[in-house]
């Protein structure tokens, strides 16, 4: 785009946005290169925040108008590169709209704007004894909308869901600035399930402006088992266990060795070092229940050979084994320069042998790998430790990285659960989906954004086909 | 892993295809059915040609141990609880069985769950994945048989509700959960209006509620769970214990209750728990732990259609009535373009049940 587009476009925005809140100059735009996979960056035309629904639409109108790219961007916390700018567009940052605009106790619901963070709905709401139960450990930063664009989940998603499950209804405006809300605050709406069509959308549908949360009650008790296994296998066996076992837990996670000796130095919380995998097992409900299945769990995890138990004694102790798991990812970051986490989902029968395979290719890679993952979801994370200046690493990195995601694929499972596609995935997607099956998902961008100016380059590739609508082979291409 | 698989029943896609096939070159649409349980209700009647689907049936993979199952659209609900029923396995959502002749597909197309749903999720929820044709007799897959899965968009689940008209359902991939251990139920006289506060007051307690009906003057709630947890809240909430042979709340899911036993038009509203609905009658019946309303009776849609837009939701005339008319609660301007374009995306020459969602759909 000629500068004299862009002078263009600024002084169009300016109309409607306070001056500091459309930063044009390549310094000030530097802290929106990229999101929380950094290893994706780039440079917008200019970064626009709004402070209001209003000035969002204004923004979408003028874009759609000049036929600008636009990228939403919430807390940049997200790991596929969804919100990296595109070169020729607009990003738009919407941090600014972080009012929780009304809670309703009774109903059990809360209406909040895009830009508020994942934890500060659940603080807010605390007092009436609610929660909004969609926890990603990212909680602290992640944005609500990011968390709707991404269908993000958590630890405590295998008993309570998704985002997709926790939200009722939401305000979009469309490509073309047009105003609309779908879901309802019952819980279905007429028509087609738009409400599933956009969690998950990752910014290529439509600009999520409003959100009313679906909240649940705080648990009366909470208690964390934690086990120790001397191999991954056996951990992995116990998840199985547990899971046919008819508890389903609130959470269970699993972390393997590297992972619990970075999370322990890290966070102190008393995970045990010389085990090959922990599990963390949380059941919670009524005082009796938990009672009942935490020694449910317990006996199960010694019956498949834990080498260690841990029951957490009061919320302290519960959180302080929470803490090495939340703050696992920071806690390898530090093992290596960088590292690369990845998002396969498997069936949780699966779990041993991926690892195991995971492993291998480790070696192979030269390359070290902590796991720490959603077991009772098959949700993997493998976090890849390379170093970002080495381009021989980071290829490695990458190959690695496909690897893995399309193992999961030929055992039965995704490419994603939960990080999404953005541009780190795209070229994977042809692994998991046929030719048919990506025109379909393309023909449904189309039904949205005709011209594609909706975070293009991202989720869903554009095939050839698209070469006949105007002006795209380069929009799209990031490579 | 585990088990064997079921015995496979039949697997009827291809010839499903040819049909499709043949009915789009000669610009004939259809008419999607199965059991034939929901053909004069939930949608518009569709006077197209009948594609019959009720062949393509039979669980495909049921593994226990990931608790997952996938079956054919055709397979009737009866058959996939039975096999679900010896490992103590169910399906969340609690469907409508319609004397054994409801299907999967079709619960799914009309996105049907029964008293669980506010607290177990709909079968929209449970949904993991689906094969479906599209309106290019492209036999595709979405989703999948994993927990979580946000490769590309959520077509699976877009499928609820949208009574085939934007594909049709082959097979369908769900999230089972383990029976619970104890189900307990509890009745308590009370009016229309202190039961949707007591219904909301009791589920923002974290406590096994399973279900929360009221008819006739009695709130009935249900809890299941964990032994230790239902005996426990059933003691601190009091009311009356129901009787462990009633079957209330198969009859109420299967909506064979006398309540429903009338060719009266039949409504339903779906709106904000809390709400106080303006239409409400003493012949109504409020499910969902208040979020589900039925009315009987004839009204014009509009004036309907309005009081559930003030109480948060929307309303569809289910059964009687006029079904040539439009059925539900109409769409913005907007709305009504994207889900036309969505319609297009899907079936570009309007031949899966047109007609049946919206005249214009
Ligand atoms: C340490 C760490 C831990 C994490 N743990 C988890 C986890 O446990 N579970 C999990 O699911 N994720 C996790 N994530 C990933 C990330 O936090 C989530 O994807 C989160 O939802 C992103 O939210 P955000 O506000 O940062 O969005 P961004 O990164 O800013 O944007 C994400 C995508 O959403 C789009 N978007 C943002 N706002 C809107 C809007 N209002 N309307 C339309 N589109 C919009 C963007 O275009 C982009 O495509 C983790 C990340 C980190 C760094």
């Amino acid at each position: 785009m000629p500068e004299s587009s862009r002078n263009e476009l600024t002084r169009r925005l300016r109309q409607y946005l306070d001056a500091d809140n459309v930063i044009v100059d390549q310094e000030s735009q530097r802290p929106y290169e990229c999101d929380a996979l950094t290893i994706y960056c780039d440079l917008p035309l200019l970064v626009a925040l709004p402070e209001t629904t209003a000035q969002v639409q204004q923004v979408l109108r003028v874009c759609h108008q000049l036929n600008v790219p636009l990228v939403a961007r919430g807390a940049g916390t997200g790991l596929c590169g969804g919100a990296m700018p595109h070169p020729q567009g607009v990003l738009l940052a919407l941090t600014k709209l972080d009012r929780i605009v009304n809670i309703d106790p009774l109903a059990r619901t809360a209406r909040v704007q895009p830009g508020v963070s994942n934890l500060a709905i659940s603080e807010a709401v605390a007092a009436h004894g609610l929660y909004y139960g969609p926890d990603p450990s990212s909680q602290v930063a992640c944005s609500i909308g990011g968390n709707v664009a991404e269908n993000s989940g958590g630890v405590h998603c295998l008993k309570y869901g998704l985002t997709v499950h926790n939200i009722l209804s939401l305000d979009i405006l469309t490509v073309a600035g047009e105003a609309l809300t779908i879901g309802s605050q019952g819980l279905d709406s007429p028509g087609y399930d738009l409400m599933a069509l956009f969690t998950g959308s990752e910014g290529l549908l439509g600009i999520v402006t409003e959100i009313t949360v679906r909240l649940l009650p705080l648990p009366e008790v909470a208690q964390v088992v934690m086990a120790g296994f001397e191999s991954v296998d056996a951990a992995g066996d116990a998840v199985g266990a547990v899971i046919s076992g008819g508890i389903i837990p609130a959470g269970l996670e699993m972390m393997d060795r590297l992972a619990i000796q970075a999370a322990e130095d890290f966070a102190q919380a008393g995970y045990p070092r010389d085990a090959a995998a922990i599990l963390l097992c949380e059941v919670d409900g009524t005082r009796e229940e938990v009672d009942q299945h935490v020694s449910q769990v317990a006996n199960l995890f010694n019956s498949m050979g834990a080498s260690s138990l841990t029951i957490s004694q009061d919320e302290a102790h519960r959180s302080l084994l929470w803490k090495g798991r939340k703050s696992a990812f920071p806690a390898v970051g530090r093992l290596a320069p960088d590292y690369y986490c990845m998002d396969g989902t498997i069936p949780r029968g699966q779990v041993s042998f991926v690892l195991n395979e995971i492993h291998q290719m480790s070696e192979h890679y030269d390359l070290r790998v902590a796991n720490v993952f959603h077991a009772g979801d098959g949700n993997l994370h493998p976090l890849i430790l390379f170093d970002a200046s080495d381009p021989n690493d980071v290829r490695k990195a990458e190959e690695f990285g496909s690897r893995i995601l399309k193992l999961a694929v030929q055992v039965g499972g995704c490419i994603t659960g939960e990080h999404g596609v953005g541009v780190e995935k795209l070229r994977l997607m042809p692994s998991q989906f046929s030719a048919e099956e990506l025109l379909q998902l393309e023909d449904i961008k189309h039904a949205f954004d005709p011209a594609l100016n909706l975070n293009p380059g991202k989720g869903v590739p554009i095939l050839k086909r698209c070469q006949e609508y105007r002006a795209l082979p380069a929009r799209h291409q990031h490579e | 892993m585990s088990e064997e698989p079921k015995p496979a029943g039949l697997d009827d896609s291809k010839a499903i295809v040819t049909s499709l096939m043949q009915a789009r070159e000669e610009a004939r649409p259809v008419y999607i059915t199965a059991g034939g349980s929901k053909r004069h209700i939930a949608g518009r009647d569709c006077d197209s040609d009948t594609l019959d689907v009720s062949l393509h049936r039979g669980i495909v993979d049921y593994q226990p141990q990931e608790l997952v199952i996938t079956a054919r659209a055709g397979t009737p609900l009866t058959e996939l609880i039975a096999a679900l029923q010896e490992h103590n396995q169910m399906l969340p959502f609690e469907p409508p069985l319609f004397g054994g002749k409801a299907t999967l597909g079709g619960t799914l197309a009309c996105n049907l769950s029964g008293p669980a749903r506010p607290f177990r999720g709909s079968i929209r929820d449970a949904v993991l994945g689906v094969q479906l044709i599209n309106g290019k007799c492209e036999l595709l897959n979405f989703g999948g048989k994993v927990m979580k899965n946000v490769a590309g968009y959520d077509v699976s689940r877009l499928q609820a509700g949208a009574l085939g008209t934007l594909g049709v359902i082959s097979e369908i991939s769900l999230k089972l959960l383990p029976q619970p251990e104890k189900t307990l139920s509890l009745r308590y006289e009370m009016t229309a209006g202190d039961a949707i506060e007591c219904m909301n007051r009791r589920a923002g307690e974290p406590k096994p509620l399973s279900g929360a009906f009221w008819l006739n003057g009695d709130l009935t709630l249900r809890l299941s769970g964990a032994a230790s947890a239902v005996e426990s809240t059933a003691a601190q909430w009091g009311g009356d214990i129901l009787d462990a042979a009633d079957n209330t709340w198969e009859n109420l899911r299967d909506m064979t209750l006398p309540y429903f036993a009338n060719d009266e038009p039949l409504w339903r509203f779906s709106v904000n728990p809390a709400a106080t609905l303006s239409t409400a009658t003493d012949s109504s019946l409020i499910d969902w732990g208040g979020a589900q309303r039925w009315l009987r009776g004839e009204y014009p849609l509009q004036e309907l259609q309005q009081a559930a837009a003030s109480a948060g939701g929307h309303v569809t005339l289910f059964r009687g009535g006029d079904r040539a008319a439009e059925v539900r609660s109409p769409l913005s301007g907007t709305e009504q373009h994207l889900q036309q374009q969505l319609k297009r995306a899907f079936d570009p020459d309007g031949i899966l049940n047109p007609g049946r969602l919206y005249s214009w759909l």
